[in-house]
């Protein structure tokens, strides 16, 4: 197959990106083409049916199923507030007096003469999307959602957890190679997207959600200290929806891995800029990696016709080894041989020749790179 | 193609078949030359369902350009698939699809009782192709509250509700319908869509079901799939739900509106189709199967059993896998029973990071032995933990009263519910997906069978070479003969007959005598101890009279200490006796002499590179020089 590689995570100073917008339900969208957004901005609202509460009536009341549409005081549709009686059954004339009472408020929604049960529907729960990023509304989809347009600064993580931030970005690291240790993280950095080098240790990641920091980009971290900052393992690559303090983005991998240079450099130069955040990762069909947006800035020299498009992998092309044994090094393709070549597992594998930032000129699987795209 | 005729109605000379998988299609041409059916080129392109193309006839496309390409013939225009009309030998006779693109069918299923009608329904589903998202039942243990949330919280593509024997409680299944009711899942895809339903229980119910169900989802109903406890009755269950298949998932997948109108048999569910074409080479083999095939995300287990074969079990185990799922191989395995299976000391935070940045970047592949020998040893344990699930839904039907001819088992302390595989009746284990059918050695792949499944007595290995099972399975569905004839011919790559005696025995002491007659007529024997692995080399396509002698305590087939004389195939690896131990196999606790052993086995086998090895093992060179 022609494109045997990683394609790349992108890290450019300027581009365009369309973010679309939906809402889980049908419902409605509260702004129109062209309207200028910033990332709080309420684009679509929708109510999704509020939880159920099944009520065992037929053991509350001590009748038998078929018996709880007699003694319901609130029918199918009616609105019952906590407390309220909802049914009650009196026997021996009146010596014997049983009642269902409402667990919550709500709407009666079912009463079953099969199995005796009562549900109660709770009020809706209202569902708001919001921007997320600054930009232009592109396109209305009509009671689903918007699609905003936002051109600035990209970074892509490979891997990250927790969702959607806003924070000032703060670069804690003077080199990529720098660790990010708990002590570099102050009160101050409430609300910001701090900037590590080659790892963010178990201690800074806790420091910075302790503080409120909106977000942690590093280079790696190590696997144990995830897990330990989760509170449980992580099975399959899908996250965003984690319940933690701040938002993690990786940019390279699990261990102690320099950051790219080129994405170390980027995330100095947007320091103090506005960024949105989101550590969602999906590595399945469709394929999502968290990701860093700063919209507005703009590199000096590039105007909107210049967005750079990724030629994919040619002699000169700059990619990172994503692979042992040299997992997280830097190079540029020399040559694309075009024969299977054996490697030392004895497999014979589509490889290139690539010369790495040490000098050396290595031969790797071509699955085994990604393009540093731009 | 414009004309429709029934496939099997006709002679077909040229099939073109294509599978659309999540990430890649591929297209097979088949034709019959000399009146056997045969392979004659494949194609692969990635799969366009996705942006930016959001259309998979492009990806189909694609593929069927390279047969074009490598066959010199014509099968597309701007319509579609050209369907042949003589003379100009343009065209093919039968076009035919598969699909998993999308992410495959999920489904959530629900019954009564978990072991009984939930367990049908789960069964149902899985043998259709879908991947089961849970399986509800009144008894699972959860509360009323924890099953709503749970059920809300899927986004399946269906549902399958059971529950009841004809005639039985309806109570019941009325108060799981109420569930599903409340917690108004919500369809994967299509945000205005109603959710399907598919009821398959107690028709007593079906008026309460109707009631409840009717107004939020897209309700069907069919015959009961648990009519009597003694009778399991999927196929109506199976049917809706490859027809709601193809007019909810499929309708609203990107071309394949387009598609369905190329393809002359419906599409069908990858999963499905590979359970059939498994079921119909085991009728045409005469052989009980078992088949895996271990993916980025999922693992599939197939089994066909029983005297006619009748049998059939499909297994998902959905976060079983080599890249997406890897790190849940490590979650569910542990760490130490991975680490049992590599032959030198690990660092066990740097394997664990190891296994978390494969997950990351999943395309990725080992470039060094040592990253080789890590990812199969985790293959072992996805696989082995893949077929302990296998087992536990291959099983005879639960909570059945037993008939008097029972009662002998019933004596042996059988029990209703047990597992229906029996390794020592398993005729062919079949491995598929790239860490088995990509495997640099071949013989990698049998040890890694071997260790997985630890088949008993005499039993054929083989991998799928490019996994075409799917197209033979949709084949097989229109012309059973020739789908088995390529699955023979061009599918299988034959590793060998291994041989396993059964029973406990002490390191080194006599397990097996093994007197082979090979073609020519060259005898060689083998004398096995216990703990130990030998290889008989024995090619592809040659067959070699066997002479097995289990030691007295052992079984082979022929019961303990009985000599087997069995006709057997060769394959890449060979004729291979692994004498290591079958209830139970163990490897050493003590980590040097674990060590020692895996190294014995690897040398045994030929299985890597020795100049390598060396390096990373020190020593193992020395071991291979006194074997």
């Amino acid at each position: 197959m022609a494109h045997a590689y990683t394609p790349g995570l992108k890290v450019t100073g300027y581009t365009v990106l369309e973010k679309v917008r939906r809402l889980p339900l049908k419902g409605e969208v509260l702004v129109q083409v062209g309207d200028e957004v910033e990332p709080s901005a309420i684009v679509a609202r929708t109510s999704i049916p509020g939880d159920p509460e099944t009520i065992n009536a037929a053991h509350e009341l001590a009748c038998d199923p078929q018996e709880i549409p007699r003694h319901m005081l609130k029918q199918p549709g009616e609105r019952v507030a906590a407390g309220e009686v909802i049914a009650s059954y009196q026997a021996f004339f009146g010596l014997l007096k049983k009642r269902v009472v409402a667990p919550v408020d709500g709407t009666v929604e079912h009463v079953s003469e099969v199995t005796g049960r009562i549900i109660l529907r709770r009020p809706p729960i209202p569902v708001e999307v919001r921007a997320y990023v600054r930009g232009r509304v592109k396109e209305v989809l009509p009671e689903e959602g918007v699609v905003i347009e936002a051109r600035g600064a990209f970074v892509q993580g490979i891997f990250g957890v927790g969702g959607e931030r806003q924070g000032t970005i703060r670069l804690l690291a003077d080199s990529a190679e720098a660790v990010l240790d708990a002590d570099a993280i102050t009160p101050d950095c409430r609300g910001a997207v701090v900037i590590g080098g080659s790892l963010v240790t178990g201690a800074a990641l806790r420091r910075a959600a302790e503080v409120g920091c909106a977000g942690v980009v590093a280079g790696g971290i190590i696997d144990r200290d995830l897990l330990e900052y989760l509170g449980y393992d992580i099975g399959v690559a899908i996250t965003g929806h984690e319940d933690v303090g701040c938002t993690l983005i990786v940019t390279e991998g699990f261990g102690r891995i320099r950051m790219a240079r080129r994405t170390f450099e980027l995330l100095r130069a947007l320091d103090g800029w506005e960024a949105s955040i989101n550590g969602a990762t999906q590595i399945r069909a469709g394929v999502m990696r968290p990701e860093l947006i700063v919209a507005g800035y703009r590199p000096p020299g590039i105007t909107d016709g210049e967005v750079p498009a990724s030629e994919g992998l040619v002699a000169g092309t700059p990619i990172r080894a994503i692979r042992d044994p040299y997992f997280g090094l830097l190079g540029e393709v020399v040559e694309l041989p075009p024969e299977l070549q054996p490697i030392e597992t004895g497999a014979r594998v589509r490889v290139l020749r690539a010369r790495l930032e040490d000098g050396r000129t290595v031969t790797i699987p071509r699955a085994n790179v990604e393009i540093i795209e731009g | 193609m414009a004309d429709k005729p029934a496939g099997a109605a006709r002679e077909l000379n040229s099939i073109l078949a294509t599978d659309c998988g999540s990430t890649t299609t591929k297209a097979i041409l088949i034709e019959r030359q000399g009146g056997e059916y045969r392979l004659v080129v494949r194609g692969e392109a990635p799969t366009t369902v996705e942006k930016p193309f959001e259309d998979v006839t492009a990806g189909v496309r694609n593929a069927v350009r390279e047969v074009e390409e490598l066959s010199g013939r014509r099968f597309l225009s701007d319509e579609g698939i050209i369907a042949r009309s003589g003379g100009t030998g343009d065209g093919t006779d039968i076009y035919l699809s598969t699909s998993s693109a999308g992410g495959g069918l999920q489904m959530m299923v629900a019954g009564v009782v978990k072991q009984m009608t939930a367990e049908s329904a789960e069964r149902a589903a899985l043998g259709a192709g879908a991947i089961v998202m849970d399986a509800v039942a009144v008894d699972d243990g959860r509360l009323p509250h924890q099953k709503i949330e749970r059920i809300r919280n899927l986004r399946p593509d269906m549902i399958l509700l059971s529950g009841g024997i004809d005639g039985g409680t309806i109570t019941h299944v009325v108060q799981i319908a109420e569930l599903v009711a409340a917690a108004e899942p919500r369809p994967r895809l299509g945000i205005g869509f109603k959710l399907p339903v598919i009821f398959a229980g107690n028709k007593d119910a079906r008026p309460h079901i109707q009631r409840i169900l009717r107004d939020k989802f897209d309700l069907r109903t069919v015959e009961n799939i648990r009519p009597v406890l003694e009778v399991e009755n999927l196929g109506p269950a199976r049917e809706e739900i490859h027809n709601l298949f193809m007019e909810h998932v499929m309708a609203q997948a990107p071309g394949y509106d387009k598609l369905m109108k190329w393809t002359q048999v419906p599409i069908m569910p990858t999963p499905a189709a590979v359970g059939y074409g498994m079921q119909n080479a085991a009728k045409q083999h005469r052989m009980s199967v078992i088949g895996v095939d271990i993916g980025g995300a999922t693992t599939d287990v197939f089994s066909v059993f029983g005297e006619e074969y009748e049998l059939f079990t499909r297994t998902v185990s959905a976060n079983l896998g080599m890249s997406y799922s890897i790190s849940n191989v490590l979650l569910e395995a542990g760490t130490e029973n991975i680490v049992r299976w590599v032959p030198f000391d690990l660092d066990l935070t740097d394997l664990r990071n190891r296994i978390r940045n494969k997950m990351i970047r999943p395309t990725t592949i080992p470039h060094t032995l040592e990253e080789l020998l890590i990812e199969q040893a985790l293959a072992r344990e996805a696989l082995r933990l893949a077929f302990e699930h296998h087992k536990t839904l291959a099983v005879g039907l639960k909570g059945i009263q037993r008939r008097e001819e029972d009662i002998a088992r019933m004596l042996s302390q059988e029990s209703t519910g047990q597992t229906y595989i029996d390794l020592m009746a398993l005729g062919m284990l079949i491995g598929s997906g790239g860490v088995l059918s990509h495997a640099p050695r071949r013989a990698q792949a049998a040890l890694m069978l071997l260790d997985a499944f630890l088949p008993e007595g005499v039993t054929q290995l083989a991998v799928d070479s490019i996994f075409m099972m799917p197209q033979l399975g949709v084949l097989a569905t229109v012309h059973p003969e020739a789908s088995a004839q390529v699955f023979d011919r061009d599918c299988l790559i034959r590793l060998g007959t291994a041989i396993a005696p059964v029973g406990p025995g002490r390191e080194g002491e006599p397990a097996v005598t093994v007197q082979a007659e090979l073609p020519g007529g060259r005898t060689v024997t083998e004398h096995v101890p216990y703990g130990g692995l030998r290889r008989i080399p024995l090619d592809v396509g040659q067959e070699a009279q066997l002479e097995i002698r289990p030691a007295r305590h052992l079984d082979v087939g022929a019961g303990r200490g009985r000599t087997l004389r069995r006709k057997v195939q060769g394959g890449v690896v060979g004729i291979i006796v692994d004498a290591r131990g079958r209830q139970p196999f163990g490897l050493p606790a003590d980590g040097k002499a674990r060590l020692k052993k895996l190294v014995e086995w690897i040398v045994a086998l030929d299985a890597y590179p020795m100049e390598t090895l060396e390096r990373l093992v020190p020593g193992a060179a020395e071991v291979a020089a006194a074997g």
